[in-house]
């Protein structure tokens, strides 16, 4: 058994390409030249300069000594939040742009949530001179005032998403509706490992940066590239892609996937999609959703808004089916108070949806000589206002 | 009783009216919009105000390839409670009032939660001649549903645009048993006015074709003038966004006045 992605686009059962006639030629030229255009030398070398340079890269895997002491255990952070733009999203717009160009895109799109990804596009098309227009959820724009006007001051026009709950899923929607109106110019920057493939395969290998890292990082502390954990949250799963795609195929490395359980699982306000959500199709792909009995898909919630799309990415739906990754559920209260005993014990403020993969000692017994690397996914500053309204700071 | 498929009597009503010698109007709506209990009485009217053939949409929370028209009848049509199996209930005795083929249009995450074999099954009870499935991809049904649809009768339709390669479209005409449906520019529904040279182009590039399917335009015809354009290289067109508009306005009982301003 594989778990990485087949040739036809599918992850065992999750994935392939479910679009509408009038995505075709979009995504088959992308198909057809992703990998091609991946494995040039100049791409590659590009891709790196800019990781490094641009980007702040390789992040530091960090030691975690009191968090380790005090979950009487070893913890690795891999430092994605010291990422330009803090967090791992850049990785992949800085791919993605580059892809662009090769394929002679004038002009890009993008959906965000929260706004991380919308930034980490807005940013590489300033970087590369390049025209951006960022889908948005109407309610998400008046929730995230200060990426908004990232984006703006990015040269970005960001454009409300007034369908359906709009939120991300929304966003979504309508980039890939922008995207049938512009079938020639036009690249679609997605922020995840979802979508038609071949974009959970395309955006999983330019988050694999992540994981390369921690082989060789994890080499020179600790004399060997593999850790017994490695732990990441997921909302559509890019971090998670990251952190696991070099470990995939090692059984002997335990993956762990994080999902936001809102106010609790059962509680009509969730975002744990491996435990609420059934096959179907979202947004192109075939994985697990959150619906209706009727099909109809319904709006996650979660105080992360990073966390809360009806999805999984189709590798993650897989790694679920197929048992490769345990899959474990965190509240808002669970992540919340993760963060601060973060900020606390190390100096660091996280995202609040890289809190929730911080939240899992209380549910996870880990033991004092197993090595865990939680993938610090994203900083805090974004999260500061929901931090103070919760700690009543 | 059963006739053997080849027997004209038992002809999907799709390829009888594609033999017709006319162009066709086929309509577009949202079931369960305006009223969540409309949808027969506008399939009656339709079909009394002359029209030849009906989609009737089954509503879906995230209409990808759909403009604010469809987008908003959808979500308006499921916020009045209809689901798949009331819209089954709502048809059940459509074949005793209405003649014309009836085409479900809807996308495909509700068929595949309703089981597609089922579906198709019910479709088939009902007097359902064929569906339209936009992000269905032709290889998916092709080596996965094929067979199913063919089982109960169904035709199933798909779409080509101004971007689909030739040997694409040469793929799908081949495995299509009914009629093409031309998507009329690189669009979603109900967002294009008025068509182009560079329309008019594309309608006479697939006619030239010589398809062995007859072939349908849609998106972006709303009036007389876009359905004799449309209609000058290809066998008919759709009206969805406009007619939702009507709806909107005038409601379920002057669609004669609708039907009466495309034709004439």
């Amino acid at each position: 058994m594989t778990y990485n992605i087949n040739d036809k686009g599918y992850y065992g059962a999750f994935g392939g390409a479910y679009i509408p006639e009038m995505l075709y030629p979009n995504v088959e030229e992308l198909r057809q030249n992703y990998l091609k255009i991946m494995a040039e030398p100049s791409f590659k070398e590009a891709f790196d300069q800019l990781l490094k340079d641009y980007v702040g890269r390789p992040s530091p895997l960090y030691y975690a000594k009191r968090l380790s002491e005090k979950h009487n255990t070893k913890i690795y952070l891999k430092r994605e939040d010291l990422n330009h733009t803090g967090a791992h999203k850049v990785n992949n717009t800085i791919g993605q742009i580059l892809m662009a160009q090769r394929l002679g895109k004038k002009r890009i799109i993008a959906e965000t949530g929260a706004g991380q990804h919308g930034v980490a596009t807005a940013t590489v098309c300033a970087l590369m001179g390049m025209e951006c227009i960022v889908y948005m959820g109407e309610i998400d724009i008046a929730r995230q005032a200060p990426n908004v006007a990232r984006m703006k001051m990015l040269g970005a026009k960001v454009v409300p998403a007034l369908s359906g709950s709009k939120t991300l899923k929304d966003a979504t929607n309508e980039a890939i509706r922008d995207w049938i109106n512009n079938p020639v110019d036009t690249h679609y920057i997605i922020g995840s490992v979802v979508g038609p493939h071949p974009y959970p395969d395309m955006v999983a290998r330019f988050q694999a940066v992540v994981s390369e890292e921690i082989q060789w990082q994890l080499q020179e502390k600790e004399g060997r590239t593999t850790p017994d954990y490695v732990v990441a949250c997921v909302g559509g799963g890019s971090n998670a892609a990251g952190a696991f795609y070099h470990y995939l195929e090692n059984t002997d490395v335990k993956l762990i996937a994080v999902e936001a359980a809102g106010k609790g699982i059962h509680s009509g306000e969730s975002a744990a999609t491996s435990v609420l959500g059934k096959e179907g199709i979202i947004h192109g792909s075939k994985t697990l959703l959150m619906q209706t009995n009727d099909g109809q898909i319904t709006e996650p919630y979660s105080i992360s808004a990073g966390l809360d799309y009806p999805g999984v990415g189709p590798m993650h739906a897989h790694l679920y089916k197929t048992g490769r990754a345990e899959f474990i559920s965190i509240t808002d209260d669970e992540a919340m108070t993760a963060g601060l005993e973060l900020s606390q014990l190390e100096g660091i403020i996280p995202a609040i949806e890289t809190s929730h993969a911080l939240a899992i000692f209380d549910q996870k017994q880990f033991k004092p000589d197993d090595i865990v690397v939680i993938n610090l996914s994203g900083r805090g500053d974004k999260d500061l206002q929901n931090y103070i309204e919760y700690f009543k700071l | 009783m059963r006739f053997p498929p080849s027997r004209k009597v038992n002809m999907n009503r799709i390829n009888s009216k594609l033999q017709e010698d006319k162009k066709l109007l086929s309509i577009y709506f949202s079931a369960g919009y305006p009223n969540l209990e409309d949808t027969t009485t506008i399939i009656q009217n339709l079909e009394n105000s002359g029209v030849d053939m009906i989609e009737i949409g089954l509503p879906f929370s995230d209409p990808l390839a759909d403009g604010p028209t469809i987008q908003e009848s959808s979500t308006q049509a499921l916020k009045n409670g209809m689901t798949t199996q009331l819209l089954f209930d709502q048809l059940k005795d459509i074949r005793k009032t209405v003649s014309i083929p009836l085409i479900i249009m809807g996308y495909f995450n509700p068929m595949l939660q309703y089981g597609v074999e089922a579906f198709c099954k019910t479709c088939q009870e009902i007097g359902i001649d064929g569906l339209i499935i936009p992000d269905l991809p032709v290889d998916v049904y092709n080596e996965q549903y094929k067979a199913t649809f063919e089982k109960y009768g169904l035709i199933n339709v798909f779409l080509i645009t101004p971007q689909t390669s030739v040997e694409r479209i040469q793929f799908i005409d081949s495995i299509s048993n009914g009629f093409i449906y031309m998507v009329s520019s690189a669009s979603v529904t109900g967002s294009k006015t008025g068509f182009g040279e560079e329309q008019t182009n594309y309608f006479k590039r697939i006619a030239d074709m010589k398809l062995k399917n007859p072939q349908i335009v849609g998106f972006g015809i709303s009036n007389n003038e876009t359905f004799t354009q449309a209609t000058q290289y290809a066998k008919g067109a759709i009206i969805g966004s406009a007619f939702i508009k009507h709806l909107a306005t005038d409601g379920v009982n002057t669609i004669n006045n609708f039907t009466n301003s495309i034709k004439n």
